[in-house]
Parts: C-alpha cells; sequence; structure tokens
C-alpha cells in the first residue's frame, strides 16, 4: 500500500470538501488552458493568412495598413499603386526575380464581405498556409476572358447563400449603403475551407471591375474614365512569391526605394501586428488564469489545515504503528499535490472541452479547426507548475503534520 | 528483553509547575513474558507505554530493548524501531478509518519496511476470526471485531513485544475475555512478550505475573518501597 493510496483515501474522507477544492482548481486551470488555447488558435489564424506569398507591393503608407488590408480584408481602404507599376513586377524590371505577381483591387463588398478584383491565377499560382493548393468545393475557378465571373470563399458562400450559377451585384465601399453596381457577377465556384481570410471574401475577375466602372463612367459623362477605357491604370496591392528569399530582399529594398509604392513582407508584420495586439492581451488573460490556479492553491492549503485538527489523532496513530515524521508529512503533501493534479485534469478538460463545444464556431470565425485533444506545448508545463504549487500550498499543513506531539494526541480521544 | 533503568518522566503543566509521573529505578521484561500491569487511573501507565514505545521521551534514564538503548537513538530511528519490534494496541482500538481491516493490517507493514505481506496479513485476520470481514471499514465493525483487527494490526511486523492499553475497557462485557484470550494466545504462539494494562481485576488475575505501577514507581502517590534503595 503506498503513500499515495494513503493520501488519495484521505481525499476520500473528506469527499465534498475535496472536490470543492479540486472544481476551484480546475476554473482556475480551465482558465488557463482556454487562454494557451485560444491564444494558439488565434496566433495560427493570424500568421496563417500570410503565409501564401512573400511580399506584399501597395501605396506608400503605413504597412500594419496595407496588410490588414490585403491580407485580412480589414481597415480602411488604402491608396492604389498605377498598373505600369505592377507589370515592373511581372514583365518590367522585377521580373526576373520574381516567381507570381497577383494584383488585386479592392473598394467594394457584398453583404459585408470584401470583393476582391483579381486574376484566376491567384487560386493556381498561389498556395496558402505554407503550401497547400486551392481546391474548389463547388464548381471551378473563373477564366480571365469572362469579365463577370467570381468565386467565393466557404464562409463567405455559407453566410451569403450563393450557389454557384447564382449572380450577385458588388457595392461600392466596405460596408453596406454604398452604390450598387448594375452588372452583376455570376458565382462559378465555390472555393474549400482554407482557414485563412480567403474564405472570408470573394472574389471577382479584375477585369469585370475595371468594365463596371468604364459603362458607368460612360453613362455619366465621366470625361476621364472614356478616356483610356481598355487598360486598367491602376490596383490596390500586388502579392508577390519571389524566387528566393535572397531576391525577397533585394525587390523590396529596391521597391521601397521608389517613389511609387511599398513593399512589405507579410509575415513579418502579422508577427509584430499580432504581438502588439493579442500577445499583451494574452499576458493578462494568463496572469488572470494563474491568479485564479493560485488562489484555488491556497484553497486547498485551506481545506487541509482545516482538517488537520480532525486527523491529528489519526496521525499520531500512523506514528504510533512506526509512520516516521517525515512519512506522515509526504501523505499531506502527496495529497495536496493529488488535489491540485486533479483539479488540473479537471481544468485541461474543461477547458478544452469548453473550447471544443465552441470549435464549430471558432473554424467559421477563424477558419482554425481545434480538436478536442489540441494541446499547445505550452500545457506540459501545467504539470510541474501545479505540483510545485501544490508543493508550496501543502507545506504548511505537512509542517503541522510533522510537528505532531504524538504522546499527547493519543491521550486525547478523538 | 525489556529493560528500565532509572527512567524518569515528568511533565510541565499549563501552569508552570511540573508534574512528576515516572520514576522507575529498574522494571524488567523476558522474551515472551506476559504481564499486567494495573495502577489506579492517572498513575502513568500509558505514559509509561509511550516511553517502552519510543513515543514519547524519558527525561533521563533508559530503556533497552534486546540490546538497544531506544534512548539513544535518533527519532527516525526509533520509529523504525517501533514499527519492526513493538506492537501497539490502543483502548480505543484506533483503526484507520478510511481504510479496511485487511488495508489497516497491510498499512501497519509498509509503515515498518515498505514491503506489505498479504499472505500473513490475511493469516493473522484469520486468526482473529476477521476472515469474513477483511473488506469492511472500521465503522461497519462492532467494538469486539475492531478490537480483534487492531490486534491483528499490533502483531503485522511480527513484533517481540506487545504493548497493550486497557484492550477490553471499551469492548462489550461479552466480547472481553474472547478479546484477552486472543492477545494472550497469539502473543503466545508467536513467543511475543506482552505487558497488558488493565483496570480490572478479572483480568489481571488471569495473568501469573502482575506488576503494581505504584510499587516500582517512585513518583507515584502511593509509591510503596519494596527495596531499600532510596536515594
Ligand atoms: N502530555 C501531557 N502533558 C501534561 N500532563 C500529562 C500529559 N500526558 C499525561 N499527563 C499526565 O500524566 C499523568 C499520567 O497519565 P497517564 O499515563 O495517561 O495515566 P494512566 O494511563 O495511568 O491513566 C496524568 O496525571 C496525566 O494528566
Ligand atoms: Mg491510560
Amino acid at each position: 500500500m503506498s503513500l499515495w493510496k494513503v493520501a488519495w483515501r484521505s481525499i476520500q474522507q473528506r469527499l465534498f470538501v475535496s472536490a470543492l477544492t479540486v472544481l476551484s482548481m480546475g476554473l482556475g486551470v480551465a482558465l488557463v488552458v482556454a487562454v494557451l488555447v485560444v491564444y494558439g488558435v488565434v496566433s495560427q489564424s493570424f500568421h496563417r493568412g500570410g503565409e501564401g506569398y512573400d511580399l506584399i507591393v501597395g501605396a506608400k503608407g503605413g504597412r500594419e495598413q496595407l496588410v490588414l488590408n490585403t491580407v485580412f480584408y480589414l481597415s480602411q481602404p488604402v491608396g492604389n499603386i498605377p498598373y505600369s507599376y505592377f507589370e515592373e513586377l511581372t514583365i518590367g524590371k522585377f521580373a526576373p526575380a520574381v516567381e507570381a505577381a497577383i494584383p488585386v483591387c479592392m473598394g467594394h463588398n457584398y453583404q459585408g464581405f470584401r470583393v476582391v478584383g483579381t486574376v484566376p491565377e491567384m487560386f493556381t499560382e498561389l498556395k496558402y498556409r505554407g503550401d497547400k493548393s486551392y481546391e474548389f468545393a463547388a464548381g471551378k475557378n473563373f477564366q480571365v476572358e469572362n469579365h463577370f465571373e467570381g468565386v467565393l470563399g466557404s464562409v463567405a458562400a455559407a453566410r451569403t447563400k450563393l450557389h454557384v450559377g447564382e449572380p450577385f451585384k458588388a457595392v461600392h465601399g466596405s460596408g453596406i449603403g454604398g452604390h450598387t453596381h448594375k452588372q452583376p457577377f455570376t458565382v462559378v465556384g465555390i472555393l474549400k475551407p482554407t482557414g485563412t481570410p480567403v474564405d472570408r471574401a470573394v472574389f471577382v475577375n479584375m477585369y469585370g471591375f475595371h468594365d463596371i466602372h468604364r459603362a458607368e463612367a460612360i453613362i455619366s459623362g465621366d470625361r476621364e474614365g472614356n478616356a483610356d477605357h481598355d487598360r486598367i491604370k491602376e490596383i490596390t496591392a500586388a502579392l508577390v512569391c519571389t524566387n528566393s528569399a535572397a531576391e525577397t530582399d533585394v525587390i523590396k529594398r529596391a521597391i521601397n526605394r521608389d517613389k511609387v509604392a511599398q513593399a512589405v513582407s507579410p509575415v513579418r508584420v502579422i508577427a509584430d501586428l499580432f504581438e502588439g495586439i493579442v500577445g499583451k492581451l494574452q499576458w493578462i488573460l494568463l496572469g488572470m488564469g494563474i491568479l485564479t490556479t493560485v488562489v484555488a492553491g491556497i484553497g486547498i492549503m485551506v481545506s487541509i489545515y482545516n482538517s488537520m485538527s480532525d486527523r491529528r489523532h489519526e496521525i499520531a496513530v500512523m506514528r504510533a504503528l512506526g509512520a516516521s515524521r517525515t512519512t506522515v508529512m509526504l501523505v499531506i503533501m502527496m495529497e495536496s499535490v493529488l488535489l491540485a493534479l486533479m483539479g488540473g485534469a479537471l481544468g485541461l478538460l474543461i477547458g478544452h472541452g469548453a473550447i471544443w463545444l465552441c470549435s464549430p464556431w471558432i473554424a467559421e470565425q477563424t477558419g482554425v479547426i481545434v480538436g478536442l485533444l489540441q494541446f499547445q506545448l505550452i500545457e506540459l508545463i501545467l504539470v510541474p507548475g501545479l505540483i510545485i504549487l501544490a508543493a508550496a500550498v501543502g507545506y504548511l499543513p505537512a509542517m503541522a503534520a510533522y510537528r505532531t506531539d504524538v504522546s499527547q494526541s493519543l491521550i486525547t480521544t478523538p | 528483553m525489556l529493560l528500565l533503568k532509572d527512567l524518569v518522566k515528568t511533565f510541565t503543566q499549563p501552569d508552570g509547575s511540573i508534574l512528576p509521573v515516572l520514576d522507575i529505578p529498574e522494571y524488567r521484561v523476558e522474551a515472551g513474558e506476559q504481564v499486567a500491569l494495573v495502577g489506579q487511573s492517572g498513575c502513568g501507565k500509558t505514559t509509561l507505554l509511550h516511553m517502552i514505545a519510543g513515543i514519547g521521551r524519558p527525561d533521563s534514564g533508559k530503556v533497552r530493548i534486546d540490546d538497544w538503548d531506544i534512548t539513544l537513538m535518533p527519532e527516525a530511528e526509533v520509529d523504525r524501531f517501533r514499527a519492526d519490534r513493538i506492537g501497539y494496541v490502543f483502548q480505543t482500538f484506533n483503526l484507520l478509518a478510511g481504510f479496511s481491516a485487511l488495508e489497516n493490517v497491510l498499512l501497519s507493514m509498509r509503515f515498518a519496511h515498505g514491503r506489505p505481506d498479504r499472505a500473513r496479513a490475511r493469516h493473522l485476520l484469520d486468526r482473529v476470526g476477521m476472515s469474513h470481514r477483511t473488506t469492511h471499514r472500521p465503522a461497519q465493525l462492532s467494538v469486539g471485531e475492531k478490537q480483534r483487527v487492531a490486534v491483528a494490526r499490533a502483531l503485522a511486523n511480527k513484533p517481540q513485544l506487545l504493548l497493550a492499553d486497557e484492550p477490553t475497557a471499551n469492548v462489550d462485557a461479552g466480547h472481553q475475555q474472547q478479546i484477552l484470550d486472543l492477545i494472550r494466545g497469539t502473543c503466545e504462539e508467536e513467543n511475543v512478550a506482552l505487558i497488558m494494562v488493565t483496570h480490572s481485576d478479572e483480568v489481571a488475575r488471569q495473568f501469573q505475573r502482575v506488576d503494581h505501577l505504584n510499587e516500582f514507581n517512585r513518583s507515584a502517590v502511593g509509591y510503596v518501597q519494596v527495596g531499600n534503595k532510596r536515594i
């Protein structure tokens, strides 16, 4: 019969109090776990967005603004860059180092989802989350020669309830209430979920965009729209894959020297953004979780300490049977460790269970799919952490056990 | 086997005064011997057993068991010594409430040398007539049954000396003799020396050797000098 069993039995002896102690510890740990998992989820969904290409080339201005716009389809629209500058990437001075450059045009939405004007290569030349290729759940990619075709990200499709073959009209601006273009686009394909912001956007043929504007400009007698009508004049940004990391740096520096545009590495900007916004929040939440856990630890101490007067006699009996001071002290420490670890296990269960129950919602919001058993590596510190906490809070009652006056405690009847 | 020499024990009372409880020039018990120890309540019988078991420390004097003077041992060693060689049966049984009858016996083994001998534990429970109650918790046992388990527990580590502190006082009259026979019988079988504190003349009468604490304890109120040694 091991001392662990002795400790376990004395926990069982006080089942109700023990259960409450475990529960409070469990809630503290659950909070820690939830923060860690959510942080992991947010971090993943954040970082994933910019993993398909090396550079974003867009109008001069804030780099965060550019990334928020082109990667996350968020924030206020940024300025445009001349199409001619884009051509430097495809046929001009940067072309040799560029593997792919995809133009994107912003400024429209459909039911709140960003409508992005682009070229079909967006889904053939670019990968997402590193090396994954875009796939279609329904229909197929749009064709460059069919100007009024579009494809939908999985979430956008689900929310707008649009199906392949159905028409939709882009609205000017980034919110509802803008000017609605009369010319509709037709859905030709719906993307499979990618777990990136692409899921939450609508993609249309860039030339269709251009056509709408030109047509409407002609009707309204806008002279400028009339002037140069078969060439796209500007785009919002270009998503660029280079041939090598070294080329990335070279192009980036060269572009940033030019007065026309800026080039940013999305991965780096995202990491900075993430640290700035979510990172700090995480520490606050984690601090709260740890505090809750420590308070629960003190609860363990109080519950064991309170029981010491009832147990003095029992401890004295163990000593009379030959248990050493160290042994009875160890039993109390083990009891504390058991309570803490059970609380930890319960916390893991509650934490992961709650996240798992929320996982459909999380998947829809962020595209990150969390499994029930998706542990963060950092959760491993829970085990040594809780043992240290338990040892610290168990010390006081354990010392009381250690100091029990056997002779006197035996004389006083229980 | 047991030799007490110039054993003195006093207690400091709450008001600060010193209460002399034991002052024993010499006291012996031989291996396998069975002794009834009598004396009025509060005369120091329990205190004496505690000194012998090393549960408490005397102010001065020797407590020799075989060739070891436990007053010279560090506490941890005394604990181990007690676990290995001394069995203790309490007036109030003192079974551990969270554990079954069998586990109570095993636990005693665990504290001694860490390796519980299940076969011996079962054998002992069988010997005290408790083989049909091994998985019962103390709360589910009658007082007589509790004390029988306590006897098995006290014998778990094959002690050389069994200290029994009024083991029948809390047992119903119908079962007192049974407990007494059990303790004496098992001690005899395993050649365990026995010191049994008792208030009952009926119990004491059955022992060949009956010691009155007052007769060899100079601190006792009714101390009667038998020898002629007086300091
Ligand atoms: N820890 C203690 N502190 C102070 N006095 C004690 C303590 N233990 C026992 N005594 C006193 O010592 C005397 C002997 O007690 P005890 O050995 O229990 O007597 P008995 O077992 O013969 O009835 C009593 O007067 C008791 O009050
Ligand atoms: Mg007594």
